[in-house]
């Protein structure tokens, strides 16, 4: 990243940072829910962007991350406890549904992932006796952080934009290791890759399962957020929810996630004085923007320098 | 001579159609072998068997007293075997520097170690090394799928030169290349040979740069061995004439 680069990333930080105490409630809880998809559309960029694979089941991660979190809160453990409990579990679940799923590519392997979002679903929906059903559970308690209780959704928020911010430090600095080159590698040409020692079942599997990791962080910091789930805010539109954002942002950019959910999560409020017709607006303006900018929003940027040589 | 890749009686069968038929040939340590032939004669698909792309239907393949048939392109790697394709095969989003820093950071500590390593695996300095050596200083930081079809040509080829291998299979590396790159090409195989010592077996259409590169050359037709020896003789072998030109 150049030096420009960095300080526009700062400075755009800085002032969403200082931006919610002049929000509403509403407003404030819109920035932290941003943040959340962010860091499920962190992980699916991994998988889809740097890793070349496709997945239609991010949306299962976040659920089995957000359902870690609200059961074993519940219970009374602790969120910094039940955090890395809800990371590890959906990093091995990823990778065994990797060993099979991968076997397969491209839209085969999205609608394995498909399959997997809906299996995790009707689990959520059916196994009642844990996860309430289609009731849902209710009454989940915002974390405590070293003594601190961040119930207020402005400290909730801060605690929130850090942990995005230092999840996309430690993707970042995965994606600059030669872990990274290879997840890159694996993605531009798999057989090449092999012929030079890449072991490309080991780096998609890993990949997958760090994505995993990422969605059910991301899950965490949901069920925390809105203190009530149910199956349906994790079945397979959400998951759709989560490709558009590293789609429209521009799949295989780092920052392109971060785009992306600004467009799909903010979109749909801004347009909200179109009334009845917003979601019609929204569709057309995200195929408008496919059709326009296949390479995603941050594609612009590469335009601009070739229109300018 | 000790041998160092043996290639014994392989069989490639597509139902009727034989595509390597009965093919066997050694090669010692840091040797060259040409391989030529017309199109179809079964060359690429002989490499194929040779690198785990495809299994072969019968016959064996050993490299350094080892049985490495049917092997995957990643067992291969390990053992030392690199390869080019007879296609472009580079990393397009990558730059010129990271597509052969990945091309040798696979066999640097495990893979846990290479997570916690520099960002450049500590194979900044030879693949800066490989860039001068194949001239392609000022285009290093550049995307490569954003480079010509020969400055591709070349980091396909260097990237196959960066582990330091100790055998490789190089399909077609003129193809598409201009005549003036050409003699680039084999002086930079030359110095490779000289300072990495691995052996080459090259799948060539251009008579002249397999002629001056390679002390042995096997010509193929119809998938099989028609001619093998030194360019001279296969070169003037009647047969190999008329494979080439017809009756």
């Amino acid at each position: 990243m150049s030096r420009r680069q960095t300080v526009a990333v700062v400075v755009g930080l800085a002032l969403y940072a200082l931006l919610p105490p002049f929000l509403k409630n509403y407003g404030v809880y819109l920035m932290t829910l941003l943040c959340v998809y962010v860091m499920a559309a962190m992980g699916l960029n991994l998988v889809v962007g740097y890793a070349g694979q496709m997945s239609i089941g991010q949306a299962a991660f976040f659920g089995i991350g957000a359902y870690h979190v609200a059961i074993l809160m519940k219970l009374g453990l602790p969120f910094l406890a039940v955090l890395p409990l809800a990371a590890g579990s959906c990093f091995v679940i990823g990778l065994l549904l990797g060993f099979p799923a991968l076997r397969v590519q491209h839209h085969y392997l999205a609608f394995a992932t498909l399959g997997f979002n809906v299996l995790v679903y009707l689990v959520l929906r059916n196994e009642q006796g844990w996860t309430g059903g289609t009731f849902g559970l209710a009454g989940i308690p915002r974390p405590t952080l070293f003594g601190v209780e961040l119930d207020g959704n402005l400290a909730f928020f801060y605690f929130t934009l850090a942990s995005t911010v230092v999840l996309a430090l430690l993707l970042a600095w995965l994606l600059r290791s030669p872990w990274g080159r290879a997840f890159a590698a694996l993605r531009d040409n798999p057989i090449r890759a092999e012929s030079l020692g890449v072991n490309i079942t080991a780096y998609t599997l890993l990949a997958f399962a760090i994505g995993a990791a990422c969605a059910g962080v991301g899950g965490a910091y949901y069920a925390v957020l809105v203190q009530y789930i149910e199956p349906s805010a994790f079945n397979v539109p959400a998951s759709l929810m989560m490709l558009l954002a590293v789609i429209v942002g521009g799949s295989g950019r780092f920052f392109g996630p971060l785009v992306g959910t600004v467009v799909v999560v903010l979109l749909p409020e801004w347009l909200r004085f179109a009334q009845n017709w917003y979601l019609m607006v929204f569709g057309f303006a995200v195929v408008a923007l496919m059709v326009w900018l296949p390479g995603g929003v941050l594609s612009l940027a590469d335009r601009w320098r070739r229109a300018r040589r | 001579m000790s041998v160092f890749l043996e290639v014994k009686d392989v069989r490639k069968y597509y139902g009727a159609i034989r595509a390597v038929d009965g093919v066997s040939f050694a090669l010692g340590p840091g040797e060259i072998v040409g391989v030529i032939g017309p199109n179809g004669s079964g060359k690429t698909t002989l490499f194929n068997s040779i690198l785990g792309q495809i299994r072969p239907t019968s016959g064996a393949v050993e490299f350094a007293g080892e049985d490495i048939t049917g092997m995957s392109p990643l067992e291969l790697a390990r053992r030392g075997i690199g390869r080019t394709f007879q296609t472009l095969q580079v990393f397009g989003k990558l730059s010129v520097r990271d597509n052969l820093i990945v091309a040798a950071q696979e066999f640097k500590g495990t893979m846990k170690s290479r997570l916690f390593a520099a960002p450049d695996a500590g194979l900044g300095e030879h693949a800066d090394r490989m860039i001068e050596l194949f001239r392609l200083q000022h285009v290093a930081t550049l995307p490569a799928g954003t480079l010509s079809y020969g400055q591709q040509k070349l980091i396909d080829i260097a990237m196959a030169f960066m582990a330091g291998p100790r055998l490789v299979l190089l399909d077609e590396p003129c193809a598409g290349v201009n005549p003036s790159l050409v003699d680039q090409l084999r002086e930079l195989l030359i110095e490779l040979n000289r300072t990495q010592g691995g052996s080459f077996v090259v799948i060539e259409h251009n008579m002249d740069f397999v002629m001056r590169l390679c002390p042995q050359v096997i010509c193929m037709v119809e998938g099989k061995v028609l001619a093998a020896g030194p360019p001279a003789s296969v070169q003037g072998n009647r047969a190999v004439l008329e494979a080439y030109l017809g009756n």
